[in-house]
């Protein structure tokens, strides 16, 4: 369980949000909302702990998540705003790396799978700066495929420049992890309705 | 553990195969730079038998520099620096890793020619062979020290200079001992000395370099 408390952060001498506090549960999706500027992938940033809070604390099933460190990193996946693709890499060696490195080793049948599940047939041995942007956010979310084992999902606008199709897809994948007891906290300027069981949205400009 | 070692530096090493025109630079830049000399300062094989030493490491030197600009500033631009920071194993790891991987594109290339421009400037055969040490040891100093740098300029405008800046200094021991070896033995004497000190400061660059990059990136990712 995710637990956030009092959590606030600065930006230079501004205040972004401050007081956020909020309880994830096993199945649970939170909706982060707020214009452009409010600091949505800020607080994304800082549930993953690659930003320190100015205020308040993040805490996994009890503990901190700077005391749990690797640990924390192991519970969980964040896609960012940047694919976090190598240009010269193709999409399948791309989403090999990101799987050792984040230690879960994918066969390279599974990462073949995981690509065609998200409509990059045909075009997994392709570098990846021959790809077109709805095309590279596909393989960076195709990672999702692959990590069903953290329960932690952090995706920071994820269905940016995909296409009708593909949102369906990531909806129907989100709600397969929620349905198995996992955990997303996402941004989004769509309107896409997720069925989970515990929805809750929380607006950072109000 | 070992297993992320190995796929940090399989996948810079897969890149760096993919652009081989980044790991030609470095190595053309480091012959161009010491074939200018003998140009320069006339052909008098005594003289450049004297300066030789000092060129090869000024020229190691600059050219390990050029490459420094890649080994985070690629990763941080389009994201993937954010991935490896959250891989579940100690961000030092991960440093050692790349820096390993910088070394070896970098480095070694440097360390392998180096007895091709050594002949050119006419350096007994002890004395090369002395060359070819110091730069084993050398190298791999360069690139640790050279990661701090690198780490502390991730995402900074005009890095390049200020990555200069902050590391040419540092890398002044290297080159002292480093050139001092290869003038110990070429006048005849034992380079012993010089080459211990290398070896003790590649070993404490080894042991404090990835930990201050790994600090320094966390800071730079804020």
């Amino acid at each position: 369980m995710l637990e956030v408390t009092g959590l606030g952060c600065l930006r230079g001498e501004r205040r972004l949000f401050g007081g956020v506090s909020f309880k994830l549960k096993p199945g649970g999706l939170i909706w982060i909302q707020g214009g452009n500027g409010s600091g949505k992938t800020t607080l994304l940033r800082t549930l993953c702990g690659l930003t320190q809070a100015m205020a308040g604390e993040v805490r996994w099933s009890g503990e901190t998540i700077q005391t749990l460190g690797e640990d924390y990193r192991r519970e969980l996946t964040y896609i960012g705003h940047a694919n976090g693709l190598k240009e010269d890499l193709s999409a399948q060696e791309n989403l090999l790396t990101t799987a050792h490195l984040s230690s879960q080793p994918a066969s390279r049948e599974a990462v073949t799978e995981a690509l065609h599940g998200m409509g990059l047939a045909g075009r997994e041995h392709l570098p990846v700066k021959f790809l077109s942007q709805g095309q590279r956010r596909r393989a960076a979310l195709a990672r999702l495929r692959l990590a069903h084992a953290r329960p932690l999902w952090l995706l920071d606008e994820p269905f940016n420049a995909l296409d009708v199709a593909a949102v369906a897809d990531m909806r129907q994948l989100m709600e397969n992890h929620l349905e198995q007891g996992g955990m997303i906290a996402l941004t989004t300027h769509q309107d896409v309705a997720i069925q989970a069981t515990d929805t809750q949205a929380l607006r950072l400009d109000a | 553990m070992m297993q992320t070692l190995r796929a940090v530096i399989a996948r810079d090493v897969l890149l760096a195969m993919r652009r081989r025109a980044d790991v030609a630079t470095t190595l053309f830049f480091f012959v161009i730079v010491a074939s200018l000399f003998p140009l320069g300062v006339g052909p008098d094989p005594k003289l450049l038998r004297t300066m030789a030493p000092g060129i090869v490491w000024v020229a190691a030197l600059l050219a390990s520099m050029l490459s420094l600009g890649r080994l985070f500033a690629e990763d941080y631009a389009d994201g993937s620096l954010e991935q490896l920071v959250l891989a579940p194993e100690p961000l030092t790891l991960i440093v050692i890793g790349k820096v390993v991987a910088h070394w070896l594109v970098s480095g070694l290339p440097l360390v392998l020619i180096s007895p091709v421009i050594a002949l050119q400037f006419d350096l007994p055969r002890e004395a090369i062979v002395t060359l070819l040490l110091a730069l084993l040891l050398g190298t791999p100093l360069l690139s640790l020290i050279g990661a701090i740098g690198a780490a502390l300029t991730v995402g900074v405008r005009g890095g390049g200079v200020l990555v200069s800046l902050l590391v040419l200094p540092l890398y002044i021991p290297v080159l002292i001992f480093g050139a001092g070896a290869v003038d110990a033995s070429a006048i005849g004497m034992s380079a012993s000395g010089h080459l211990s000190i290398l070896g003790a400061l590649l070993l404490l660059g080894m042991v404090l370099a990835p930990w201050a990059t790994a600090a320094a990136l966390r800071i730079s990712l804020e």
